[in-house]
């Protein structure tokens, strides 16, 4: 079955130089460097980012739109990611860089933080039915729900069936804009600020069928010099009001925050995509039954850390505890304070097992390829070095059995080979025939 | 030849940082093999408890695991104290576990009761003394 799949994890193959470094810490094993070059297996890659962070070479890049892509809308509503906050130090705080947006050329922003905010007050009262099963995991981040769906199908049912604070915000904004203005609903253009990559993602292809409301995704990275050259010149807050969010819907940019909202329980908060493995490991072996809810993020220290973010995630993390800090002490925005029904935040359909690291169809088929794999794994040296493109001894055995690789991409077996030519090419004798030692 | 995939695990006594990686490596190999998620849950549960017992009552062990076309059998075997009355130990909440693996967090008497549940033939021959052997079979087709 031909499946198209959009990412916006890409690379960028003339700063390639064939490194091994991405390979290896890829959480899906969905990268391979053939013929000198990163490939990036499309069916795996889950938009996680790790290898943006890690290339030496920073020839992964995140895909997304570029800043212009907003003048083709008549109105144009800017959706903050909370984590944009964190980018610029004290003195820009959240209301001069809110107000740098509009001064920026959007005509309305719409916090993600409030939607977060509205997604929080809605997990409370989804907690609350004894019918879930428990541990809840946040859905929150995409590439943790897409890790979900190849790697822990049993865990899916678990997973929050409440839509992100990014979709909430898109959604509302635009009805808000077209209840409160009356803007025409096809002048609206919704974007969202982006730290993720998977995020960009989840826009341009969503879960299953779905259709998302956000028009276009601009990263952080592209938009922090434009709007610090606007604080700088100007350095002062528009007059138009906008609805701030609370302390809470500001934390969720950070590790920790989204769940902090949840007063009683046992809740985990964990970040790192190959810490979120872990805990997902003991939640299918039934060890995290005690646990009510996870907020589980890919990138190290929350959204933070995400690859399209400018500023340390641990300096970021800084400057976001002042603004939260900032926020509690004023007492109109210390509590998550609006509320939707959770009705219209609920997934209108789930999402589904992608199994693809299946051998084959036919399970006797699989279970010869299996063997297969056991052997040719069995003959190699087990160095996990890399030098073939695949990730570990067992990829390369893998990639032989799927038609993707040879034996003699092992860099030992090859000297093996070559020695065993060299072995013939002494052997042969004046006539050209070769004399082999076994006879 | 009909098609056997057949794994070995050393199961370490009393290590809890590896515990579980056996079952944790099956489950992969039979999610690769196109096993059905609910079979995968059943049989990494109950080769997880298991594993865990062995772990915590029999000095360690080993497994042995076959999968054929139709079904998973798991072997875990250990020459540790054996089971003194298996009917008892059968029952829910019923545990001889130490004060210490309690605190761990294991022990709580339903390891027995939930490889019951989750396997579709349980076959337990233990001697005092001498050591138990565990076969759990799950079919995967129903």
């Amino acid at each position: 079955m031909e499946q198209y799949y959009f990412h916006s994890v890409t690379l960028d193959k003339s700063k390639c130089k064939g490194c091994t470094n991405c390979i290896k810490y890829c959480p899906t094993e969905a990268i391979r460097v053939r013929n000198g070059k990163a490939v990036i297996i499309k069916e795996r890659c889950i938009d996680c980012g790790v290898c943006i962070r890690i290339c030496p070479y920073h020839a992964k890049k995140a895909v997304t739109d570029p800043l212009d892509i907003i003048k083709n809308y008549g109105y144009k509503i800017a959706l903050p990611a909370p984590t944009l906050y964190g980018q610029f130090g004290p003195g820009y705080s959240r209301e001069i860089i809110v107000s740098a947006l509009k001064l920026y050329g959007f005509d309305y922003v719409f916090e993600v933080a409030r939607a977060a905010e509205i997604v929080t007050n809605a997990t409370k009262c989804y907690m609350s039915n004894n019918d879930i099963k428990k541990p809840v995991i946040s859905s929150a981040c995409p590439a943790v729900v897409r890790f979900i769906q190849i790697r822990f199908p049993n865990l899916i049912d678990n997973l929050l069936r409440i839509e992100s604070p990014m979709e909430v915000a898109a959604a509302l904004s635009r009805q808000e804009v077209n209840e409160k203005y009356g803007i025409p609903l096809e002048k609206i253009g919704v974007f969202f600020i982006s730290p993720c990559a998977a995020k960009v993602t989840s826009v341009k292809a969503p879960y299953e069928n779905r259709v998302s409301n956000v028009d276009g995704v601009l990263s952080i990275k592209d938009i922090f010099l434009p709007l610090l050259d606007i604080m700088k010149k100007q350095g002062r807050i528009t007059k138009e009001p906008f609805s701030l969010s609370s302390a809470i819907g500001v934390s969720w940019a950070m590790t920790g925050g989204e769940s902090s909202a949840f007063k009683d329980g046992r809740r985990i908060a964990v970040h790192g995509i190959h810490n979120v493995n872990d805990i997902l490991e003991e939640a299918v072996k039934g060890n995290l039954d005690t646990i009510d809810y996870i907020e589980a993020l890919a990138c190290p220290e929350g959204c933070l850390g995400g690859p399209l973010a400018v500023e340390n995630p641990f300096i970021a993390k800084v400057n976001l505890i002042n603004e939260v800090e900032k926020i509690k002490m004023n007492q109109a925005h210390s509590v998550p304070h609006e509320h939707k029904d959770i009705k219209e935040l609920e997934w209108k359909s789930t999402v589904e097992y992608r199994p693809i690291m299946k051998l084959d169809d036919d399970m006797m088929k699989a279970l010869e390829k299996m063997n297969m794999i056991d052997q040719i794994t069995e003959s190699f040296p087990g160095l996990d070095c890399g030098a073939c493109g695949a990730p570990s001894c067992r990829a390369l055995a893998e990639d032989i059995v799927r038609g993707n690789a040879k034996e003699t991409d092992c860099i030992f077996k090859l000297r093996e080979k070559v020695n065993s030519i060299a072995h013939q090419l002494n052997q042969i004798d004046s006539t050209g025939s070769i004399n082999d030692d076994n006879q | 030849m009909a098609s056997v995939v057949v794994r070995d695990y050393i199961i370490p006594a009393n290590d809890f940082t590896i515990a579980g990686e056996a079952s944790s490596n099956v489950r992969k190999i039979l999610s690769q093999l196109g096993v059905a998620p609910d079979i995968v849950k059943r049989t990494s549960i109950a080769m997880y408890e298991a594993e865990i017992n062995a772990v915590i009552h029999g000095n360690g062990g080993q497994a042995h695991v076959e999968i054929d076309e139709n079904k998973i059998v798991i072997t875990i075997s250990d020459q540790g104290p054996g089971i003194e009355d298996l009917e008892l130990a059968m029952q829910e909440g019923y545990s001889t576990a130490p004060d210490s693996i309690r605190e761990m967090g294991f022990g709580a008497g339903m390891g027995l009761s939930n490889m019951k549940k989750n396997s579709d033939i349980l076959d337990i021959k233990t001697a005092v003394n001498e050591g138990t052997t565990v076969n759990i079979t799950v079919f995967f087709k129903k």
